[in-house]
């Protein structure tokens, strides 16, 4: 597998029962590149998360992450992995440290390195202040925000997000779209962001188009607008989905 | 390196859990309230009406309220080892077991780590109501304190991973009721914990055998033996036993390969 690759998802497919949640999906990401997988309600984005995060099996098709197989290198794969799930995961009872420091301890970090971790990434979104209030307390906005540093904290190559702005007011969202744009940039990180809001796309993105557990589009920003001879994401989106969102 | 990756983990799984156990006052109290009120109610009452008969590991007479106490403890391990299991079908629903399952750590070893950690808090909660009891005049020797401990660990692990086991099974929250009145309450009467097995036997021969192969009769009956500084190796084997096979079921009723994961829709 090419080493410029940090997940490669191919021929993928995946039913519930006698029902197809995907079909055939293919497609590559890049370190340093956000990509958006967007896609209206129902189109398999979660399920494709689910098989990514190795939290389903993949029966059909492979899944690696930074060249490791999901499947028979298990461990190795999600050690390159960091995750921001669409619900909330945070333990509402305990502190923002004591929430990330359970983390790293499932990361096998020793204390030292994990109160670095913590202390950089806390810094980084200006939570850091906060660290000894419990997540009952913050609000969604930043609750989110200690899930992204959370999900980096081992320093994965890897983020994948499952429509992590989901319930958020608007400054909120935008500050968490442009802080993981720049993660990606900065951190040389490989970002999957599944979306269904196509304000969540900038120019310069990758985006991969889900519609009915099919790969609709996938290509740059430009590349989606040209195949579908639309002015903007939203009508290309329109055009791919026949309207669904 | 990888050794110490796994210490940390479990040291972390256990931590968190019994960090939320003495944090959540109303649980700790409330694990507690259950057998008290068996022992200072229940037990008193019932003393006059059953008569016991010297059996091992008991060398004399003794009162109803020093028979049950084994059995109590088992039932606190019982209760908290279904209420782990609801914790974890809760985790499941909120979402905080996915955190675990996606760290880089076999499904088996995050999974046994949550019945450590559960089993950790029924430990604490069983020595607690030991002092009470202590209190309470019901003194076992004070070696039975130390012996009861492996025994303790052994009824906790298998207790939790029968719970463990009925968690990979549970779709949702609401569904748990249903463990209520299938598993804690039957295994808890058809069981030595009230009552010794030769009195069953007096009036029903289905229901002995039914409290025989119970394995929470074996647990029960190993920590009574435990506690007398007695080892019942009948009792260990079979709760080992019982241990082991349900912890597999459990192991495989999460994989995402093998389970009902896949089919539930959930992690």
């Amino acid at each position: 597998m090419n080493s410029s690759i940090a997940l490669s998802v191919e021929d993928l497919s995946f039913s519930y029962g006698g029902k197809k949640a995907l079909t055939q999906v293919n497609f590559k990401i890049k370190p340093g590149e956000c990509t958006v997988l967007l896609g209206p309600n129902g189109a398999g984005k979660s399920t494709l998360f689910s098989l990514i995060t190795r939290l389903y099996d993949t029966r059909d098709g492979r899944i690696e992450l930074c060249g490791f197989d999901i499947k028979r290198q298990t461990l190795l794969a999600l050690a390159k992995l960091g995750v921001v799930f669409q619900q909330t995961t945070l333990d509402m009872d305990l502190s923002v440290m004591q929430n990330l420091r359970y983390h790293t301890s499932l990361h096998g970090m020793g204390r030292k390195q994990a109160e670095q971790r913590i202390q950089q990434e806390l810094e980084r979104l200006n939570m850091y202040d906060r660290r000894f209030e419990k997540v009952r307390q913050l609000n969604g906005g930043h609750r989110r925000r200690v899930e992204i540093a959370r999900a980096l904290l081992h320093k994965p190559s890897v983020l994948v997000l499952d429509e992590p702005t989901v319930g958020l007011d608007v400054p909120s969202r935008l500050s968490i779209v442009e802080y993981v744009h720049q993660l990606a940039v900065e951190e040389n990180l490989a970002v999957l962001w599944a979306s269904h809001l196509i304000d969540e796309i900038y120019p310069g993105d990758h985006l991969i188009v889900l519609h009915k557990g099919q790969v609709k589009a996938n290509g740059t920003v430009d590349d989606v607008l040209n195949i579908t001879n639309t002015p903007t994401i939203k009508d290309a989106f329109y055009s791919l989905t026949q309207g669904e969102q | 390196m990888r050794l110490l990756h796994y210490w940390r983990a479990m040291w972390g799984i256990i931590w968190r859990e019994l960090w939320r156990f003495v944090t959540q006052r109303e649980r700790f109290i409330s694990a507690l309230v259950r057998p008290l009120v068996w022992l200072f109610v229940f037990a008193a009452g019932f003393r006059a009406a059953l008569g016991l008969a010297i059996t091992p590991p008991y060398e004399t007479y003794i009162l109803y309220e020093v028979y049950i106490t084994p059995g109590l403890i088992g039932m606190i391990q019982l209760f908290n080892g279904m209420q782990s299991s609801l914790s974890m079908v809760y985790d499941r629903e909120m979402g905080s077991m996915r955190i675990l399952m996606v760290c880089p750590l076999p499904r088996w070893f995050l999974l046994l780590s949550k019945l450590m950690a559960g089993t950790g808090v029924s430990i604490l909660q069983a020595y607690v109501f030991l002092a009470i009891a202590w209190f309470y005049d019901i003194q076992a020797p004070w070696q039975g304190y130390l012996w009861i401990l492996p025994a303790l660990l052994l009824s906790g692990l298998m207790l939790g991973a029968l719970g463990l086991l009925l968690s990979s099974f549970i779709k949702q929250l609401e569904n748990f009721a249903g463990v209520m009145n299938f598993v804690i309450f039957p295994m808890f009467f058809m069981s030595t914990a009230l009552y010794p097995l030769w009195k069953i036997k007096e009036s029903s021969a289905l229901l002995y055998n039914l409290a025989q192969y119970n394995p929470f009769s074996q647990a029960v009956e190993m920590i009574r033996f435990a506690l007398y500084g007695q080892f019942n190796s009948m009792a260990f084997i079979y709760t080992l036993v019982a241990f082991v096979v349900f912890m597999a079921a459990a192991i495989i009723g999460y994989n995402p390969s093998k389970g009902m994961m896949t089919r539930k829709g959930g992690a």
